[in-house]
């Protein structure tokens, strides 16, 4: 599971969605892998924005991923000059298309409920005495 | 004609095969009206969309999706992610997803992942920008319960038979009208739709579409910058002596 996903992913549990410490999960036991993906610049370009930033540096830094910086990147950051891409932005290419959870857990900062990970596929189904 | 994405890696006793309704919505989201309507809502300029198919199964739609986004967007930055009940149906969609996004790479978009889940309740909030929804929509007496964790654990060992039913009968069987899952899906559609958000969901004639219609038009507004829900069936198939089988209708809100 990409670390992209996990921007758009909560607890599946109602009456945690009206919490803030629902978003985002946070991975606990971890196996992650890097997995080559084809760069599409334009889409992290335009995926930035929709980025809850703060939630993507806690998560690289519970999961010992190099630091981001405190601020999303500007635009003119992704972008050389020469209309190439940036360093930066290559950068965050690796780290949120490649860098994929294999294995472990997605933890709730609420509930604390464990949604297990398992051949890079996260279940979020819960026993329904818990929906 | 686009092309369909190949399936044939999918174990069809554990998951649901394409059939009409998928191809339905396949000619449905790449027609000239609906890629008309979806480019105009999603400008160039705009943030990337997100594409959500719940129960994807096989993975035939959204891998058509996923491959075809160019034609379908005309843009290629668009996410796409799906959510299955059925853990065997995550795995199914990855790989059709894959193997479709690898053989169309001058046109894809990218593919986010597969989650294992049911509708919408892991999903953020406002968030999905397009959902796709192909419902068990057969009217049944029960509904299959839904899988738990021990039983995600048991669905790695080959299968007994009445798991690959269980399993099977959860993208088919729809309980009362064949609507009690799709019901459940419309009432958290205000929830997990961004303000930009479409939805599209197929039902079938014992759906009565007309009623389900009605009801969307009714659906009292977010908050004060939306005018109202908008419903449209954007397509239909198999008619017979005047009564359709299947159809597609689009929900979007205006602002
Ligand atoms: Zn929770």
């Amino acid at each position: 599971m990409k670390l992209l996903t996990l921007n758009f992913l909560t607890c599946a549990r109602k009456t945690c969605k009206a919490t803030a410490a629902s978003f985002p999960l946070h991975c606990r036991e971890v196996e992650l892998e890097q997995v080559e993906m084809d760069p599409n610049p334009l889409f992290i370009k335009n995926m930035l924005p929709r980025l809850d930033w703060k939630a993507m540096k806690g998560l690289t830094q519970e999961l010992g991923l190099p630091q981001l910086p405190n601020e999303a990147p500007s635009e003119e950051e992704l972008q050389g000059a020469d209309g190439e891409p940036t360093q930066v932005l290559n950068d965050l290419h690796t780290l949120l298309m490649e860098t994929s959870v294999v294995s472990g857990k997605l933890v709730c900062g609420n509930c604390e409920y464990e949604y297990p990970v398992k051949d890079g596929i996260a279940s979020f189904l819960l026993p329904s005495h818990m929906v | 004609m686009l092309p369909t994405p190949s399936t044939s890696h999918v174990n069809y006793d554990q998951v649901y095969e394409p059939a009409e309704d998928s191809y339905l919505l396949l000619d449905t989201l790449s027609s000239a009206s609906e890629t008309a309507f979806l480019q105009r809502r999603f400008p160039q300029h705009a943030t990337s969309p997100l594409v959500v198919e719940i129960g994807p199964g096989s993975g035939v739609v959204l891998a058509f999706v996923t491959a075809h986004a160019g034609r379908i967007f005309a843009r290629r930055n668009v996410g796409t992610l799906g959510v299955d009940v059925n853990p065997v149906a995550c795995a199914a969609t990855r790989q059709t997803v894959q193997t479709a996004s690898a053989s169309a790479r001058a046109d894809c978009g990218v593919f986010l992942d597969a989650v294992n889940g049911d509708l919408t309740t892991a999903i953020k909030p406002g968030s999905v920008d397009v959902l796709i929804f192909n419902p068990p929509y057969v009217p049944s007496e029960s509904l299959p319960s839904l899988p738990v964790h021990d039983e995600h654990d048991a669905a790695d060992a080959r299968g007994s038979f009445a798991r690959d039913s269980h399993l099977l009968s959860l993208s088919t069987d729809g309980g009362i009208d064949g609507m009690e899952i799709t019901n459940r899906l419309l009432a958290q559609l205000d929830v997990a739709l961004s303000a930009r958000g479409v939805a599209y969901i197929l039902l079938c004639a014992q759906n009565k579409p007309e009623i389900v219609m009605a009801q969307v038009r009714a659906w009292p507004t977010r908050d004060a910058s939306m005018l109202r829900w908008n419903v449209e069936k954007v397509a239909s198939s198999g008619r017979k002596a005047g009564w359709e089988k299947l159809c597609v209708i689009r929900i979007w809100s205006d602002r």
